[in-house]
């Protein structure tokens, strides 16, 4: 732009003077209307324009054949031809760079845990709970408002894994070979025409247990259609120990609820409630909230009591004030006893408590079991705690025998707990049936050849089924057999045809929590393979193969509503809150009246147990990671320490110390169980606190076709599992065989020797000085003198911090896998793992006290502690791990050559290296999984958790748009880490140190608050408040 | 104190009847000779051999990652290191002999310290090789260099890490400089005895134009002695910063005060060790008794022993501290290292390090060729498990036990070591085929010197 300069001035004033009328003017070059003017709008990139003003012909073609030269150049990069689309219309919503959140519902035992799953453009990449869903507890760190996702466990934090992964079947398969929808549409059509005509007579349909209102409904129509079909549902952890122990007590089928959060007593038999189960979830969250002696009133610190029988150590067990191992035969003996002391009517079952009496004489009348009886009788009749009485409760799980379901049912009745701790409803399945003996019909027709159409949706009975069933045998005399199923596994292998089931976060679908609220459950995404939802396959059975999964899925809702007009809006919430209101089971009235009769005709249970003392029982149970089997080729849950054995990758038969000195067992030891002609060959692992008579195996390994993760590691149980009795077998024979077997734990040792790592005490000692309990002091070290002042830095903004409240944990592994699943934390393998290369970065410490046939277990759970003097950003070389100005310790993983001094100065070992390539580059699926607000890690570099620094930023960036006028600030609540919100009892608190009101800040400055290895100076941020426990005094010195 | 008894005279060290021409031919003929004894081409075939080994564990390692070693997460050093502070430790000796002696006028240094200084240099040659090696991205390794990097990101200058960057590399670079220097004055020899053209073109470029003039003696004698002084408190700072990497931590049995001056004993003792361990077979295969003497061979013996003692003082204040610190830690560090299930590399330790060491206080075994050999051999030997117990048995069991872990050296670990040491060799070999492995010059002084002694 040309000058102006005091003549132009001069000009201009001398246009306004001469002009006319209104005249508008951009600038003052416009209204001085100069030739400079008129030539700057002629060019309006006056400067280079004149390069051009007198470009020749011949200019013009040296130009322009050098720009096609330089062109032609980057031709030679050779970089394929790629079409990128943009969006025409813009999504509603999408913001690039912002996740979006879904509600939706993972189905495990035919129950629903409603989850919220975060999604990148289109993308799943996270799951979290589902707050507005009643299997989900509402925590209370967001406030009232509960926008923030909620707590989860193991299986729907790596849900997301099995989403995409590419081992899942692709294509409908017919024998083995590549065929399509279409083609088995063609397939089926005559077959059930026939069947048509003979009422279905040769239809049998194979289900996992069934409470989606949809999949139900159409279940029904298509029974209605062919009347003679029949309908099974199998999944081996079913509860047809708690049914047949309802219809013995109470005479019908019913579902239990309890509730904790009023319970002050709690007997748990053989129950790990707060890890598994019907809502688990909201379980370890009351229980931990009726333990935390900070939520007690001032007047004095109150805690539940909770008692805990066993045969196998449990996480439940764990957090026992009085934990006694015994054998399954047992705990039903002090069942027996116990309802006896508490005054239930016995009468009707006068011949059974007989014989129980007449086997455990030796055992009723130990000490041990007296004391234990005289304590937990007077207990659950009297222990209430002083502002809040609440009541007692009785737990059972579901391997206990009905006849113990049967006597809690009428124990927690006689109580008075009915109504207060354990309520009652209609049961939530569909159709409720003892799984066991309906899976063991659906045989018996096969083998006679009675059945000539067999679906089966999900499950995997070939695998699943117990050995002496010989299930797939039977399955031979099918003339045609159907499967649908993620995996075309081993049930699939003998099918016909196998259909590719759609995974749930690619499906429309619907189901029921345990209290009966149904959810719908919608995709995040369109289905990676060519997958097909149970609806759309029964549908396709019905003879309509048309409409969508979710046609079917709302058509069914729009008849269950009843409210056209509103049905939109009504879906639309539905939708969004994850829940359908008003769908909830009423609580049902239920009178107790114990029948003998119904006991005879429970085939399922296991009257004539061999009880001598010198044979072993041999307790099965599902895997704590890869569950019956069906997480099997999960990497995250392969990979994922089980609690006490600490072991990835397989599967063990897990023994007490007492049994392994005797037989001279070592962990790895291959030892052969024998049982009525049935072996099983497995290696050995001693857990301190098992129950010396028994041999604990699990479920879920020896897969023959799970996938490339899932094949071949550990032994198959179930091949060892008798229908009879599926929790457990008595009278077996153990040998060893000389052989021994390699397997990856992740922890070696679990004894403190004396070093303050976990510190816990009794309650009593926080009743007697709540300010310095005395256990506190014990250890207690001061920090070393420094030259340096402690608050040299001054952070005047965030002060990041966390803790870790010991006595709310239940060691649950949820954390670890939310923060594998955020993290983009590699799957490394089993033998990275034995060589201790795992990559988890936080990870569950477990350490044991006081006798090893019984000891007290504690968890701590141990991410990066963030320490204000951090030995390892002193000694990296590169300055690749450094202090941020809100105290986070950050890895620089640019930075990184990899020296690896870092991690061995670090005294709590939470850095983790690449020491291979580890993150997979190459598989496309798994490319979708990455969070991309995390880096993905390459060989040769360190990393450690970083405090969730991306949901920090974020947070960040959402509180300064949302700031107004006011100073942006992150607001108490409005953050959470992956584990802090995955935690089910909510032991892990995030957030800042700088303000005094903030939960952490809280919980830093509780009297039960210390530092882990605080004598080191390393100042650490994260730090932990101690275990409690309630001890009985008369229990004191027992067992 | 009966001093003339004790005294070195020059005849003690060299014995024969020496003129300039012949003590100057003797050594020259290894090289210019062109005789090679067949024991040369068998020793060089070997060390070819595992250097061969070796250049296939480094491209392993390259491809794969250091993943193919042992190392894990806690020991997340291994082999790498203890090589690393092994072989820096032995070059330590060269140093000494030749700054420090010759400083301190100990005139038996000469017929040794050409050898020694050229074991340094590869010694110091294999050790540098380690940290690169162990790096994670080795690819990145000059982020520890402070050069003007666009990104403004210097190295982070508290770390010993750093530091041993820094006191290595110096190290290495006075180590050549010394060795070349006093290599100038032979290489004018070799050039005006060399017969071949090709011989006498690079030893004339080597010798850089010396012709022996008085003013060249003179600036050549100042530019050793500064050179010597410049090499004199290398001799205590390299193994002491090499001992910083490990007292800067706080893992217990690394985390401790007395680190320096043991790390500097021990790298004198393993140093002479070497020297011993190579000189033995040398002036056997070569006939070289008449220079290095017996009396060479004991005083080497001497400083072995005195420094034992160091390292044993060592070992005594680490438990003692241990015990007395009153810290569980500590205690239960050292309670591990003799008890628990790297035990046998402590007592394996102690027997090498100082019980066998013992004998050296006998004349007898002294002046015995053979056994002198096998004690340098076993105090090798020794001082590599010391490193090994230091770096992998503190770290195996640290504060937590829930993160306590093994480690295992698997086959690449072994070849590592094994191809450090064939490439050591290999560069011995070649060193003596083509450069005066002992100083000519500085035997023609003990020459005169002897002359002038002699009634």
């Amino acid at each position: 732009m040309p000058r102006k300069d005091a003549s132009k001035l001069q000009e201009l004033r001398s246009r306004l003077a001469s002009q006319t009328g209104r005249g508008y003017w951009r600038s003052l070059e416009e209204l001085a209307d100069s030739e400079e003017f008129q030539q700057y709008l002629s060019q309006e990139f006056s400067d280079t324009a004149e390069l051009w003003g007198g470009a020749s012909r011949r200019q013009f073609l040296t130009l322009m054949g050098a720009s096609f030269a330089l062109a032609g150049l980057s031709g030679c990069w050779g970089q394929p031809p790629e079409l990128i689309v943009p969006y025409v219309k813009q999504p509603e919503e999408i913001i690039p760079g912002q996740p979006l959140y879904f509600a939706t519902a993972m189905t495990m035992g035919g129950l629903a845990t409603g989850l919220l799953v975060e999604s990148h453009m289109g993308r799943p990449t996270k799951i979290e709970g589902n707050p507005k869903h009643p299997s989900v507890p509402a925590t209370f760190w967001q406030g009232a408002e509960q926008t923030a996702p909620g707590v989860s466990d193991i299986f729907a934090q790596a849900a997301m894994l099995t989403m995409y992964d590419p081992d899942r079947s692709g294509t409908v398969t017919s024998r083995g070979e590549i065929s399509t929808w279409g083609a088995f549409l063609t397939a089926l059509r005559p077959r059930l025409e026939l069947q048509k005509s003979a009422q279905g007579r040769g239809i049998r349909l194979l289900t996992e247990t069934v409470a989606s209102p949809t999949l139900a409904a159409q279940i029904a129509d298509f029974l209605k259609l062919y009347p003679e079909a029949q309908w099974h549902q199998f999944e081996p952890v079913n509860r047809d120990n708690e049914l047949a122990g309802a219809k013995l007590a109470l005479g019908e089928f019913v579902s239990t609820h309890y509730h904790l959060d009023r319970a002050d007593v709690i007997l748990a038999l053989d129950a790990d409630f707060l890890i598994s189960g019907p809502d688990h979830l909201r379980h370890a969250w009351e229980f931990a909230n009726r333990r935390d002696v900070k939520l007690s009133p001032k007047s004095q610190a109150e805690m539940n009591r909770l008692y805990v029988l066993e045969s196998t150590p449990t996480l439940t067990g764990a957090k026992a004030d009085h934990r006694w191992p015994l054998r399954a035969q047992q705990i039903e003996w002090f069942a027996i006893a116990l309802a006896q002391r508490l005054g239930v009517d016995l009468s009707a079952l006068a011949d059974v408590v007989k014989t129980a009496n007449e086997q455990s004489s030796e055992f009723l009348t130990s000490a041990d079991t007296t004391a234990w009886l005289d304590a937990v009788a007077t207990d659950l009749q009297s222990y209430r705690r002083a502002d809040d009485p609440g009541s007692s409760l009785i737990v059972a799980g579901p391997s206990v025998s009905p006849l113990v379901h049967a006597l809690v049912y009428a124990m927690n009745d006689r109580l008075g707990n009915v109504g207060k701790t354990v309520t009652y409803t209609e049961p939530v399945e569909a159709e409720p049936m003892l799984q066991m003996d309906s899976l063991r019909t659906l045989v018996a027709d096969m083998q006679a050849g009675k059945v000539e159409l067999l679906f089966i949706l999900g499950g995997n009975p070939v695998y699943t089924s117990p050995a002496d069933l010989q299930f797939a045998a039977a399955m031979d005399q099918v003339l045609f057999r159907v499967r649908l199923s993620l995996y075309e596994d081993e049930t699939s292998a003998l099918c016909h045809w196998h259909i590719p089931e759609a995974h749930f976060l690619e499906s429309w679908s619907d189901g029921r929590a345990a209290g009966g609220t149904a959810t719908i459950v919608q995709p995040l995404i369109a289905a990676l393979y060519q997958g097909k939802t149970a609806n759309e396959l029964l549908s396709a059975m019905l003879g309509n193969p048309g409409p969508s999964a979710l046609d079917l899925v709302k058509e069914h809702w729009q008849k269950q509503l009843h409210d056209a007009a509103n049905f939109d809006t009504l879906w639309q919430t539905a939708l969004h809150e994850g829940v359908i209101p008003n769908t909830e089971l009423p609580a049902k009235s239920v009178t107790v009246k114990l029948d003998a009769g119904a006991l005879t005709n429970l085939p399922s249970n296991d009257r004539a147990a061999d009880t001598a003392e010198d044979q072993i029982d041999v307790v099965f149970r599902p895997d704590p990671t890869v569950w019956d089997g069906r997480f099997a080729n999960n990497g995250w849950l392969q990979e994922l320490s089980k609690p006490f054995s600490k072991l990835t990758w397989d599967n063990a038969a897990l023994v007490g110390p007492e049994l392994a000195k005797r037989l001279q067992l070592k962990n790895g030891d291959v030892v052969e169980l024998e049982h009525e002609q049935r072996t099983l060959t497995a290696p050995i692992w001693i857990v301190p606190g098992h129950c010396e008579q028994s041999v604990t195996v699990h479920f879920g390994y020896g897969r023959t076709r799970a996938g490339r993760v899932g094949t071949g590691a550990g032994f198959n149980a179930y091949e060892f599992q008798s229908s009879m009795s599926p929790w457990h077998v008595s009278g077996v024979t153990l040998r060893t065989t000389g052989r021994r077997m390699s397997l990856a734990a992740t922890q070696h040792h679990h004894l403190m020797d004396g070093r303050d790592l976990v510190r816990s005490g009794p309650l009593e000692q926080v009743r007697d000085n709540p300010r310095a309990p005395q256990f506190m002091q014990a250890h207690e070290h001061g920090e070393a003198t420094s030259l340096f002042s402690p608050n040299e830095f001054p952070y005047e903004g965030y002060k990041w911090g966390m803790t870790i409240d010991l006595n709310r944990c239940t060691g649950c592994n949820a954390c670890t896998v939310a923060c594998q699943a955020e993290n983009n934390i590699p799957v490394v393998g089993k033998e990275q793992v034995s060589l201790g290369r795992e990559m988890q970065w936080i990870r569950i410490d477990s350490y044991y006290e006081g006798e090893p046939a019984n000891p007290q277990v504690v968890h701590q759970p141990v991410p990066c502690m963030h320490c204000e003097n951090a030995p390892c950003e002193l000694v990296c070389p590169v300055g690749a791990t450094v202090h941020s100005d809100e105290g986070l310790n950050q890895m620089v993983y640019n930075r990184c050559v990899g020296t690896r001094y870092c991690s061995n100065n670090c005294p709590y070992k939470v850095r983790r290296f690449n020491f291979l390539q580890y993150s997979d580059r190459e598989t496309p699926s798994l490319k979708l999984l990455n969070n991309p607000n995390v880096t993905v890690r390459n060989r040769g570099v360190m990393e450690k958790c970083t405090y969730c620094v991306q949901r920090i930023s974020a947070a960040r960036i959402h509180a300064e748009i949302h700031a107004g006028d006011q100073a942006p600030s992150i607001a108490d609540g409005a953050l959470a880490t992956a584990c802090q919100a995955a935690c089910p009892s909510q032991a892990i608190v995030f957030g800042d140190l700088n303000d005094p009101t903030s939960r952490v800040t809280q919980q830093t400055d509780d009297p039960l608050n210390y530092a882990l290895l605080g004598h080191l100076n390393t100042r650490p941020r994260t730090t932990y408040l101690a275990s409690l426990r309630n001890p009985n005094p008369k229990l004191e010195h027992v067992g | 104190m009966a001093e003339h008894d004790n005294k070195t005279t020059a005849a003690d060290l060299l014995h024969g009847d020496y003129t300039y021409g012949t003590v100057t031919d003797k050594i020259s003929a290894v090289v210019l000779s062109g005789r090679t004894p067949r024991s040369w081409y068998v020793g060089f075939a070997i060390a070819f051999a595992l250097v061969m080994l070796l250049l296939w564990a480094v491209t392993y390692l390259f491809v794969r990652g250091v993943g193919i070693w042992g190392i894990d997460i806690p020991v997340a050093w291994g082999f790498a290191i203890v090589n690393f502070v092994w072989w820096i430790g032995i070059g330590h000796a060269g140093t000494l002999i030749s700054a420090i002696l010759l400083l301190l006028r100990q005139e038996w240094r000469t017929s040794i310290n050409r050898f020694a200084e050229a074991m340094t240099l590869f010694a110091v040659a294999c050790a540098g090789m380690f940290p690169l090696l162990h790096l994670g991205r080795p690819e990145y390794f000059y982020y520890l260099i402070p050069y003007p990097a666009t990104t403004g990101v210097w190295p982070q200058f508290r770390s010993p890490l750093m530091w041993d960057f820094f006191a290595v590399s110096t190290y290495a670079t006075v180590s050549v400089l010394f060795w070349y220097v006093g290599l100038i004055p032979d290489m004018a020899t070799l050039r005006d005895r060399a017969t071949g053209r090709f011989a006498q073109i690079t030893y004339g470029i080597l010798s850089m134009g010396w012709r022996g003039s008085a003013r060249h003696w003179l600036r050549y004698q100042r530019a050793y002695l500064i050179l010597a002084g410049l090499a004199t408190p290398l001799v205590v700072s390299v193994h002491s910063i090499v001992s910083l990497d490990f007292a800067v931590s706080i893992v217990p049995g690394w985390h401790s005060t007395i680190f320096p001056p043991y790390f500097v004993a021990g790298a004198i003792y393993s140093g002479f060790a070497m020297v011993l361990t190579i000189a033995i077979p040398l002036r056997k295969v070569y006939s070289l008794q008449d220079l290095v003497t017996i009396r060479h061979l004991d005083n080497m013996a001497k400083v072995m022993l005195a420094s034992g003692m160091v390292v044993a003082y060592g070992y005594i204040m680490e438990t003692f501290i241990a015990w007395y610190s009153g810290n569980i830690f500590e205690q239960y560090m050292m309670y591990n290292r003799m008890f628990g299930p790297y035990g046998w590399c402590y007592w394996l330790l102690i027997a090498c390090n100082i019980a066998i060491p013992q004998l050296l206080w006998f004349r007898a075994m002294r002046r015995s060729v053979p056994a002198l050999f096998i004690l340098a051999l076993v105090i090798n030997v020794g001082m590599w498990l010391e490193r090994f117990v230091i770096v992998v048995v503190s770290l195996h069991r640290d504060h937590l036990p829930s993160s306590w872990g093994m480690y295992y050296p698997t086959v690449w670990d072994w070849a590592t070591l094994l191809g450090s040491l064939g490439l050591f060799a290999a560069l011995l070999f070649v060193f003596i085929r083509l450069l005066p492995m002992i100083s000519i010059f500085e035997m023609r002084e003990l020459v005169e010197e002897k002359q002038e002694q002699a009634p």
